[in-house]
């Protein structure tokens, strides 16, 4: 047994974690794991969708061998505890590139798939689980189950998003996307104000592939930056050399706090605010920021922190964003780290994956306990509103009222659970 | 005329083997042949490894690693296909102590899988490579050989088997154009190790482990510690007096 903790560091429980690492014996040390096991991959999401306490992980990081790929078709197959940082690599060389992407490349096929996650992209190509053509999934009993987007749909719907709850995702296949290089062009646009902010978005919809913004959460009229990219032809240009920096240990307060935010918040705005205009970015770049500073996490001190994102439909999303960007003011907590989006009108494939049309905002909180907690309840009461719904890779505490008020597919879902596999989440939000 | 590089891995589901092998076909495309017992996993790596280097020519070969008359047949056979540049010998098993305290045939085995048989596929190449004068020969030994230790003394000497055998090679074949290089890889994180892992060990991972061996082949070294700071550990432990040596738990 050893302590486990996730992305967020808020527990650090004990767990019997058991090294997959021969495809051959996978099945067999699912089938024999007693009591309940979880797959567990790099460990990047932030609550407990990733956590057994007390209980057994099955570690999927040895599971890291492609299988195949087509450089015709850009068909990979893959074990599923490949990471997609591997992926782009080998895709990059042979001009094809992963469609979607989250904002760390150091998560595994499986997690990918497990949480659907969610790019900058959503509203051209969707959400990981819409390129995923095979899942090959190993259940507690010895089963054996591949499912596909035709291949047993109902299987797969389950699965994409599935929190690892309706199997061990063993191997995948997924489909590449032709790129002509590694560059993008990026345009940089302050906004003062949320008006502005959905104006942008909506402009933007047509002509860009890849739309974000940075919010300064302690703004109570909602002013940021506002990032939008295409992939881009930038011919022959030497590659960014990439330094990757550690923080070297876990400050004994949070860096981020009440001193430090603001005059961050200001100075980052007014600095890229002075900087706005087009430029050329690699990939890596653009795509995962923080990847190059190693155990970022350590900054927000040895309680940890929470990651609040939340998705509210888009009629009633600027009132709703509005609100609760003034109800973080009031509080004063929050990150620098705030991210707002709109996402596409399409619909997820998995029965509990969270992207919905509609705005997204996502905020770090340093864990402050009671403080923290009676500021999510009312960004809760405001989410519950709005009929929006809270994203559960990112959550360790919404209460389960909300939970199920916001992913009404979640009782077709448990027929599809795995009873030899249980998560602190699925406890907590599920009861099992 | 096939240019590329000719590379034999003993042991080739050893994952520090195949992250070297990861790393020399991202340097350019080679001729790679896989030896190892279990057929299954060797497709594995070499589905993996053709993935990554679509140029490079992939071979799996079953083999023996005990009877001598088989390893002289498997090696001579690979040798005939074409001079090899560098063989890496691999393989390894990392057994219970305990076990081979209690039970001599799990000793014996040990002692066999980790020393005697790594020494007779290197002599066995050490033959091809002296004729041709040209060649690298990389043995992984350990850590472990440098000192006994309770905690893994059966390991350790056959460990220890190996490092006074490359000694000898190396004296052999100074001044000539064959080298042969002794990789002393610390505790790393690979199916090996799992239940040091399960424990909370702390472990170099395997492609640190690769980077600093395919470096150390590059620039011609005879003895590589991976990661380097073992080789400064292993300087002290190996000069710690038996007084207090014996008071260590390892």
């Amino acid at each position: 047994m050893r302590p486990v903790s996730s992305w967020g560091r808020l527990s650090a429980d004990q767990h019997e974690v058991v090294a997959l690492g021969d495809p051959t014996k996978t099945p067999s040390i699912v089938s024999s794991t007693h009591p309940p096991g979880l797959a567990h991959g790099m460990g990047r999401s932030y609550g407990d969708v990733g956590l057994n306490p007390n209980g057994v992980l099955w570690l999927t990081t040895g599971l890291d061998h492609f299988i195949s790929f087509d450089d015709h078709t850009g068909r990979l197959i893959c074990e599923a505890g490949v990471l997609l940082r591997d992926i782009q690599k080998l895709a990059i060389s042979r001009d094809w590139i992963l469609p979607v992407t989250p904002g760390t490349q150091m998560v595994t096929v499986g997690g990918a798939i497990a949480n659907d996650v969610h790019g900058k992209n959503h509203h051209v190509l969707g959400s990981f689980g819409d390129h995923v053509q095979h899942i090959q999934l190993v259940r507690t009993d010895g089963q054996m189950i591949e499912c596909g987007p035709q291949l047993r749909p109902d299987w797969f719907a389950a699965t994409v998003g599935g929190l690892g709850l309706t199997g061990v995702i063993t191997q995948a296949q997924i489909q590449l996307r032709p790129i002509s290089g590694p560059w993008l062009k990026v345009q940089t646009i302050p906004f003062a104000n949320l008006d502005e902010f959905f104006h942008l978005a909506d402009d933007s919809e047509a002509d860009w592939e890849h739309t974000v913004s940075w919010i300064d959460c302690l703004s109570t009229a909602g002013r940021g930056l506002f990032m939008r990219a295409n992939p881009t032809d930038a011919g022959q240009r030497p590659e960014p050399i990439s330094r990757k920096r550690t923080m070297p240990f876990t400050p004994p307060v949070s860096l981020v706090n009440h001193l430090s935010l603001r005059p961050f918040n200001l100075a980052y705005y007014y600095l890229k605010k002075s900087q706005a205009s087009s430029t050329i970015e690699h990939y890596e770049s653009f795509f995962y920021p923080l990847d190059n500073l190693l155990e970022w996490n350590r900054m927000y001190g040895p309680k940890g922190f929470f990651q609040y994102q939340s998705v509210v439909p888009r009629e009633l999303g600027q009132h709703a964003v509005d609100a609760m960007l003034k109800e973080i003011t009031r509080s004063g907590d929050g990150s620098f780290l705030a991210t707002l989006k709109t996402f596409g009108n399409r619909q997820s494939i998995g029965m509990l994956s969270f992207p919905q049309p509609g705005v997204t905002l996502a905020l770090d909180f340093p864990n402050q306990g009671g403080r923290t907690h009676r500021l999510f309840e009312n960004l809760d009461a405001i989410v519950r509103e709005a009929g929006g719904r809270i994203y559960l890779a990112k959550d360790a505490r919404m209460p389960r009222d909300l939970f199920e008020a916001g992913y009404p597919r979640l009782s077709e879902f448990l027929t599809y659970r795995d009873p030899g596999i249980s998560s602190g989440l699925s406890r907590r939000l599920m009861g099992s | 005329m096939n240019t590329n590089k000719k590379i034999v891995i003993i042991g080739a589901t050893s994952a520090i083997a195949e992250h070297c092998a990861r790393l020399w076909m991202k340097e350019q495309p080679i001729d790679l042949i896989l030896v190892g017992r279990d057929l299954g996993r060797l497709e594995r790596v070499a589905a993996d490894l053709q993935v990554r280097s679509p140029l490079s020519q992939i071979q799996i070969l079953q083999a023996e690693f005990f009877d001598p008359i088989a390893i002289q047949n498997t090696v001579d056979g690979i040798v005939k296909q074409g001079q090899v540049d560098i063989a890496m010998i691999a393989h390894g098993s990392l057994p219970e102590q305990s076990d081979c305290q209690s039970n001599l045939c799990a000793c014996s085995e040990a002692l066999q899988i980790n020393g005697v048989s790594p020494v007779l596929y290197a002599e066995a190449f050490a033959k091809h490579m002296a004729q041709a004068n040209l060649g690298t020969l990389a043995i992984i030994g350990s850590v472990a050989g440098d000192r006994g230790r309770k905690s893994n003394y059966v390991y350790g000497a056959a460990k220890g088997l190996i490092t006074r055998y490359a000694q000898g090679l190396q004296h052999r074949f100074a001044g000539t154009g064959v080298k042969v290089v002794l990789i002393k890889p610390g505790p790393t994180d690979t199916p090996m190790t799992a239940s040091f892992k399960a424990k909370g060990m702390k472990m170099a991972s395997p492609m640190a482990v690769a980077k600093t061996i395919v470096k150390g082949i590059n620039q011609g070294r005879t003895e590589i510690y991976a990661p380097p700071l073992w080789k400064w550990i292993m300087l002290i432990i190996i000069h710690l007096p038996k007084f207090l040596f014996n008071k260590m738990d390892i």
